[in-house]
This record gives structure tokens, C-alpha cells and sequence, in this order.
């Protein structure tokens, strides 16, 4: 698990790059799936059939892309000016080191103006993103070389495990729960199942839930299970916010199946498998959201992995919460298409 | 001395905490010396004979960093930090650390943006709201691994980048090091006393006793300064420039530099091809504040490596700078008979 989300949080795709990386995610599918493909706007969809007539079909989805930045100008100087794509929190940017995606990867780290030329009545405001700038050590016409306006640009944060099999790293929104559906594949690998089941990498769910969308039509999928990540409690808030390593927290509420929800409490308890339940009265934020209303409509659950300090470069979780979500997806997809099943 | 540099920079020294650097430098430089001592307080003094014994010429280097020291650790198992040194605690949301001895690995969190409301997200977070998370499910746990008191340094690595440029932690005053170090490996016309200094950030502690001890003639600092560079500022606020040179202090607001010992710097520096720009502010202050005013006084001057985004996880430099920053020190060292008549 640590060296598959290592691998994962090493990816680089913001929303609408996925393609980026579509390559390396159809590898992780390999052996696990019999078919596997891109699609148009980036997601990418591994196929396990089971080889049965009529077969029902299960869709699990997780978004592979990540929130990030994007090359808006270059100054006289050389210095790289840059707008956000996806809910980045402005407070993470400075000081933090970064990668543009130009002609080949380049180097930067976000600077400011030192603080001492800061007005003084904004020593205690945030830095806003026009007052940043991306420092890449090139002169104007060498910049332009490499870099244009529209790269992409990801945040550098390399991994690290912390302690008691936490892990930290960037983008594990959602990339942990990519991990997750691989993990359940492994699962699933020498299971005879009654159902084909279509395990989707979703691009551009940080702008919109939009590959999740078009994947969703593709699919025309009987049930669906969305994984993603959750608020894990930190020192400064435990709203809406849920125990890393409390296992994994299942979706409730009136855009997700309560059927489905019951029936993965119920597996969870008969196989000890750690969970929470989050509550959500109204939108998920998540795939979910959008497989739900696919279509005349699909039975949507949602898993999803608790994570410290989400939409930052240190995303932090417990691997034990991606493996109870992996399991606890695995057995759900046993069941589905079994005669006599609840569902 | 790039390699040098790198691995300078990637150790960890807060102030307080210079050992294992001070134990990489002697290590080093115990080939190249006369002499070498480390004082009560930590700092090396390394003698280089000249050809007379008749003046004592110091160089001053700061062997600290900036960074924080663990001052509590909460139920939960998160830590609290206080800083060391002067750091902007608008730079610190969602980095990495390193703590104490063992390099327990650490991150600086605060909650989702998601989970801000609109003052929160506007207002910059102050450093006593932050706390450190190695992952630990408690208290009990996270004293496993870490103390109260350990020492914290972020955990950028030294890397080379851009054109000619090179970024890490530490900058400041690691090149410093090297560069003493580097000087160290020639002999000049007057005893040469290199005081590896410690604790600069928190005051010029060590620097002040270090004088004290070394009683010079004439002392040189070399550090690094603030170059403001960058994008969004007016030209005349850029006070030093990357590219432009060595930087030579003529007032800051610690020490009022002899003007002919600084024009001698610029003037003979820009004379003998080595590239030289005054620092034009009278902001900030290092080791020469400290040392100038020991006993009866020492002539004291300063040459600095211009620095971008000092005192935050990854400070900038022009490789180009290190070299002029070590040929304009060379310069003086070997004309110090010369510069002392200038100022009698």
C-alpha cells in the first residue's frame, strides 16, 4: 500500500492534464482488469468482467486529478505569474516549491515580496495570489523558452511516512482513493463474481465532477461506489471532521443509496472492518454527486478516506483507512448480482 | 564549494543547536589549521598562521539557522513550536520539518480551506494557531520520538536549479562556511582567526564572545543578505540584485561600516574583475554588529551572498554571487597590511 500511494501522490496531473498520466494509471490496472481505456476527457476505465450473460455492472470511481496552478503570465524578470485550478487554499503557496510542465519540467519556488516591504497593515493578512510569483532562475527570454502561458504547474512536496503508518503527500485527494480501487481489484483478482465491475480513474472532478459525468453515461453502470477523501480531525477542528484511522467513513444522506449504505454498514460489522459514518445533507462534493443523476439515474454509495489538512501539500492519512475502504469495496462487489442478495 | 554547500545546507543547525555542523567544519578544516578551539558557547576558532604574528585578522561566520524548538506537545499527540530566529509565519502553513536528533519527519498543518470561514481564510495564520503532526495518536506516543526542547529545521533539500541558481534551506549562512572554509586553505600576511559563530539569528551571541576571545585588528563578516529582486518590487526597493555581485555593507542597523573600508571592497573589488555591488539599505544586521563593538572596537566590514526569500523553507542564489562573494574575501584577506594604512 505505502509504495502504491507513494507512487500515486508522485503523479503529476492537475484537471484537464489527466492525460498526463493516463499511462501510468492504466499500468496499475494491468493484470487486475481485462480491459482498460482513456476516454475523451482523461478518465480512465479498467474493466473486470466476469464473464456471465447480462451481468449487472458495478462502476467504483475516484478523481486522478489534482488541484494545482496554471502559467498565466511571465514578467519582465523572468518571474512566472499563475492563477489557480481547483480550491487551493493561498495560505499553502508561499515558500512552496513547484514544477511547471513546460517544454520540459522546470523548477520554481513561490516567492513575495520580502515582508519588510509588505504594507505594514497587511502583516496579518494572508498573502493573496497576485502577490505572488513563481521564482524558476531565468531570465525573461529564457523563461519564454521553456515555459508558456497555460502550463501546468504542480505543487513539488515530495512524501513521507510519519508515524504509525500515517502517510503524507500531495494530492491524496483523491489519489488515495485511486489507490483504493486497485487495492480492491487485488481483492477481487482470484474472486468468482456475479458482476462486471468497472473501476474509473475520473478526470476533472476538482472543476466540476465533470469526468465522472461522461464516465458515468459510458459505464451505464447498475451501482455505484464513489471514493474520496474526507476531513480527518486536526488540532484546530473536529466539525464535520472524522478520526484518522477510524476506518473508513460511509456516505449518508439523501444523494446516496441508503440501501447501499445499510448493507456496507452491515458488511463492515460482520467483517470487522473499521468504519464512521459521515452524514451529508446535501451535496457530497464528490463523484457521486454526478454518477447519481446518470442516465434514468444510478444507485450511488460513497466511501470515503479520512485526510488531514485536504487541498494542502501535506495531506496526511492513516494507510490503514485505505486498506478498510479497499476491503470493504471488495466485499460489496461480491455481493452484488449473488442470488438472494439484499440489493 | 557548491558541494560544499550542499552539504552545509542540508544539515541541521538551529540556533542553539550548531553541533552537527560544527562537527562536519572541524572534521574539514582540522587539515587546513594551526589551531582550532571551540569555546564555551560553541564556536570554532580556527587559526591560520600568516607570515606575521603582528595583527590578528578575524572572519566571522554564522554556523545557525533559523528554525523552531518543540515547546509543547498536546493530548492528542500534535506539536507546539516556537520560533527561533525571525521567520514570517505566513510562510509555514503546509511545510515540512524535520525534528531533533533523529530527523523525526513532520508536517505543518492547519485545517481545510473548506473548513475556513471567510475571516480565515483572509487573515494570515500566527505561528502559537500552527502545530507540527508526525503522525502520533498521542502524547504518550509522540514522546516516543521527540522531547520538548528538540530543535526544528524545515526539510527542503539543496538542489541546484534555473540558470546558474541554487535553493535550500540554510543559505544563510551555510555559504558563509564554505566560503571561510574554503579561504582557510591559503596562508596570508597576518594570522587568520575563522570563528565559526553560533546562535547569529537569535542576537550575534556567539560572535560577541568570539571577538572578545580573537581580540582583532580588523574583522570581516561574511553572510548573506536580503535581495528583494523579485517580482512585484519597485527597482530602487531591490537593495542587492542576484547576478550583480558580492555585497558590500556600508551601514545597517546594527553597524556603521567604515566608509573607506567598504569603498576599498567596492572600488578595488569592481577593479580586479570581481563582480561587487554595494548594499543599498540600512536594514538588517549580522556578527558585525556584535564584533565592531568589542573592547576598545575592531574595524569591521561585511560581504554578502544577495539572498531571495531569507529566513523561509527554501532561500534563493546565484552560484555566480558564491564565487565573487569568496574572490572579493580572498581580495581582502590578502591586502589587509594595505587596508589597515588606508585607515590610520
Amino acid at each position: 500500500m505505502n509504495n502504491l500511494l507513494k507512487k500515486l501522490s508522485d503523479m503529476r496531473a492537475i484537471s484537464g492534464f489527466e492525460y498526463r498520466i493516463s499511462n501510468e494509471l492504466e499500468k496499475l490496472f494491468a493484470g487486475l482488469a481485462d480491459d482498460i481505456h482513456t476516454t475523451a476527457l482523461g478518465s480512465v476505465i479498467a474493466v473486470k468482467r466476469c464473464g456471465k450473460p447480462d451481468a449487472k455492472r458495478i462502476m467504483l470511481a475516484a478523481h486522478c486529478d489534482e488541484i494545482g496552478l496554471m502559467v498565466s503570465s511571465i514578467d519582465e524578470n523572468g518571474f512566472v505569474k499563475f492563477v489557480n485550478i481547483g480550491g487551493i487554499d493561498t495560505k499553502v503557496l508561499p515558500s512552496s516549491e513547484v514544477v511547471i510542465h513546460g517544454k520540459e519540467d522546470v523548477y520554481g519556488v513561490i516567492g513575495s515580496k520580502p515582508p519588510h516591504l509588505l504594507p505594514r497593515e497587511d502583516m496579518d493578512k494572508s498573502l493573496g495570489i497576485d502577490a505572488l510569483a513563481i521564482d524558476i532562475g531565468y531570465s525573461h527570454d529564457d523563461a519564454c523558452k521553456l515555459v508558456n502561458i497555460g502550463d501546468s504547474i504542480t505543487m513539488l512536496s515530495p512524501n513521507s511516512n510519519l508515524k504509525n503508518k500515517q502517510f503524507s503527500g500531495k494530492c491524496l485527494d483523491d489519489r488515495a482513493g485511486v489507490a483504493a480501487m486497485v487495492k480492491c481489484l487485488e481483492y477481487l483478482k482470484k474472486e468468482t463474481l456475479d458482476a462486471d465491475v468497472y473501476a474509473v480513474c475520473t478526470a476533472q472532478e476538482e472543476t466540476g465532477l465533470r469526468g465522472a459525468k461522461t464516465a458515468a453515461y459510458e459505464v451505464k453502470a447498475d451501482y455505484a461506489i464513489a471514493v474520496d477523501a474526507t476531513h480527518g480531525i486536526t488540532p484546530d477542528n473536529s466539525d464535520n471532521a472524522f478520526e484518522i484511522g477510524g476506518g473508513t467513513a460511509i456516505g449518508i444522506g439523501p444523494s446516496l443509496n441508503r440501501k447501499m449504505h445499510k448493507k456496507l454498514i452491515n458488511l463492515a460489522e460482520e467483517n470487522k472492518i473499521k468504519y464512521q459514518t459521515e452524514v451529508m445533507g446535501g451535496d457530497t462534493g464528490t463523484d457521486a454527486w454526478a454518477i447519481q443523476v446518470s442516465r434514468c439515474g444510478v444507485p450511488t454509495a460513497l466511501l470515503s478516506i479520512p485526510l488531514k489538512y485536504m487541498h494542502t501539500t501535506v495531506e496526511t492519512l492513516s494507510e490503514k483507512d485505505v486498506e478498510a475502504t479497499a476491503k470493504l469495496m471488495a466485499l460489496f462487489v461480491k455481493t452484488i448480482g449473488q442470488e438472494g442478495a439484499a440489493l | 564549494m557548491i558541494k560544499n554547500i550542499e552539504k552545509l545546507c542540508n544539515i541541521c543547525g538551529v540556533s542553539g543547536d550548531e553541533d552537527k555542523v560544527r562537527e562536519y567544519i572541524i572534521n574539514k578544516i582540522t587539515p587546513l589549521c594551526d589551531d582550532i578551539r571551540t569555546d564555551s558557547m560553541g564556536n570554532v576558532i580556527a587559526l591560520k598562521k600568516g607570515a606575521s604574528s603582528d595583527k590578528k585578522i578575524m572572519i566571522a561566520v554564522h554556523m545557525d539557522e533559523v528554525g523552531f524548538i518543540v515547546s509543547e506537545i498536546t493530548d492528542k499527540g500534535f506539536i507546539k513550536f516556537q520560533s527561533v530566529g525571525g521567520i514570517d509565519p505566513r510562510v509555514l502553513v503546509s511545510k515540512r520539518v524535520v525534528i531533533g536528533d533523529k530527523r523525526i519527519k513532520g508536517v505543518i498543518g492547519m485545517k481545510a480551506v473548506h473548513l475556513q470561514n471567510k475571516s480565515e481564510r483572509e487573515k494570515a495564520v500566527a505561528e502559537n494557531k500552527l502545530t507540527i503532526d508526525i503522525g502520533a495518536k498521542s502524547k504518550k506516543d509522540a514522546l516516543k520520538w521527540i522531547e520538548i526542547g528538540d530543535y526544528i529545521s524545515f526539510a527542503t533539500e539543496f538542489e541546484q536549479f534555473g540558470n546558474g541558481f541554487i535553493k535550500g534551506k540554510a543559505l544563510d549562512n551555510r555559504v558563509g562556511c564554505a566560503v571561510a572554509m574554503e579561504l582557510l586553505k591559503e596562508r596570508y600576511d597576518y594570522d587568520l582567526y575563522v570563528c565559526f559563530t553560533v546562535q547569529e539569528e537569535i542576537g550575534l551571541r556567539g560572535a560577541t564572545v568570539a571577538a572578545y576571545a580573537v581580540e582583532p585588528d580588523i574583522a570581516l563578516v561574511i553572510e548573506t543578505t536580503t535581495a528583494s529582486d523579485v517580482s512585484g518590487t519597485d527597482e530602487h526597493q531591490y537593495v542587492v540584485r542576484l547576478n550583480h555581485g558580492a555585497a558590500v555593507t556600508l551601514m545597517d542597523s546594527r553597524t556603521i561600516v567604515d566608509k573607506r573600508l567598504a569603498a576599498w571592497l567596492y572600488e578595488n573589488g569592481n577593479k580586479k574583475g570581481i563582480k561587487t555591488q554595494y548594499k543599498e539599505s540600512n536594514a538588517g544586521g549580522n556578527d558585525a554588529g556584535a564584533i565592531h563593538l568589542s573592547k576598545e572596537g575592531v574595524k569591521t566590514c561585511a560581504i554578502s551572498l544577495p539572498c531571495r526569500y531569507l529566513h523561509s523553507p527554501v532561500t534563493v542564489a546565484a552560484k555566480d554571487d558564491v564565487n565573487s562573494v569568496y574572490e572579493l574575501s580572498r581580495l581582502f584577506l590578502q591586502n589587509t597590511k594595505s587596508i589597515m594604512k588606508i585607515m590610520r
